[in-house]
């Protein structure tokens, strides 16, 4: 047993002395329709100029993990490279019914549940691929969800730095306020990745978060 | 007139206590599968929480007319105590699986939401 111990301990000495990563891998996690691919299409289009995945008002748009391999985020003469994780909504239920609502045929509806479910499940998984973690949630809602504190949870258990965001500002119903209160421990960066409203001080906040990163 | 009928189900913690997170998730899921509410004493841990929406998902897919849990956490404020007290607590926590914190797990077909409030839990259930 110590002879396996021992070359493992010297294996990673050596390999977080001379293999620091080039990538922050970067995810965002968050509950289904808080903007969490909305948040990466902003990123990506302001340093790429190309977006990332598809945006509707449908919940569980985003059903696969979608990556950007390299993101460069040159910000007031720092410079940063990501890659950007954008993982499908976690949720607790799925009813294909509520799908319905949005026109989806009854075919569709239940394919969407299932790929759904499947993604929910892929989310999960990747929770420990990440150096850190931005949790976006939607700052029209109550965040005292069992789904918020879960996930925040999870990361926290895993030692991954997070960053909040509450998302949605430009709504009249938004107040970060209350964020900042069920998460008194976290930072939290109030945004609105729709218009692109406090991106600043979400950049700020993201070169902070890149400082405690895991690897 | 139809009868509605809701079952909740008490958990001691020593129920689950020497179950593995495979086994406590797997035992959970099997009452709510059952159509029941599980008021269970104590909480699961982060990453076993992480495991039962798992294993929810999975079962999402698989049986038939389930659509998933809604899941609540219920522990009493941090409040103003006394630092020794608290710490006391914290120790006791570690020991007993947090006691005084009771975790509710209801079928997403029956509890539509659960609302927590210092006071007062809401369960609001699902109109036929």
């Amino acid at each position: 047993m110590q002879i396996k111990i021992i070359p493992n301990f010297f294996k990673r000495i050596f390999a977080s002395l001379f293999k620091k990563k080039k990538h922050i891998q970067l995810g965002f996690y968050g509950p289904p329709n808080a903007g969490k691919t909305s948040l990466a299409n902003r990123i990506c289009k302001d340093w790429t100029g190309e977006e990332l995945g598809t945006v509707t008002k449908i919940p569980h748009e985003t059903r696969e993990i979608q990556i950007k391999e390299k993101v460069d985020i040159n910000f007031k003469g720092r410079q940063l490279t990501f890659k950007l994780v954008d993982t499908p909504g976690i949720a607790t239920k799925i009813d294909y019914e509520e799908f319905l609502k949005f026109g989806l045929t009854k075919k569709e509806a239940k394919g969407r549940a299932k790929e759904a479910t499947k993604g929910v499940i892929e989310a999960i998984k990747w929770l420990d691929d990440m150096d850190a973690i931005i949790v976006v949630l939607d700052a029209t809602l109550n965040p005292y969800s069992q789904v918020n504190i879960t996930i925040i949870g999870n990361i926290v258990a895993r030692r991954i730095p997070v960053l909040i965001v509450a998302n949605k500002i430009d709504l009249h119903k938004a107040d970060t306020k209350k964020i900042e209160a069920a998460f008194p421990e976290y930072e939290v960066v109030g945004i609105s990745a729709k218009l692109g409203k406090n991106m600043e001080e979400f950049y700020e906040s993201l070169f902070r978060l890149s400082k405690k990163r895991k690897g | 007139m139809a009868k509605l009928s809701l079952t909740i189900q008490f958990i001691p913690y020593s129920e689950i206590e020497s179950l593995t997170p495979t086994e406590r998730i797997k035992k959970l899921l099997k009452i709510v599968l059952d159509n029941k509410i599980v008021l269970l004493q104590g909480k699961l841990k982060a990453e076993e929480e992480a495991r039962l929406i798992e294993d929810t998902m999975v079962l999402i897919g698989n049986v038939k007319g389930f659509k998933g849990v809604e899941l609540a956490v219920l522990a009493p404020k941090a409040g103003t105590s006394p630092i020794f007290s608290r710490m006391r607590k914290g120790i006791a926590k570690l020991l007993v699986g947090a006691q005084d914190v009771i975790t509710i797990i209801g079928p997403a077909t029956l509890v539509r939401e659960i609302k927590k409030d210092p006071s007062k839990i809401e369960l609001f259930l699902k109109g036929k």
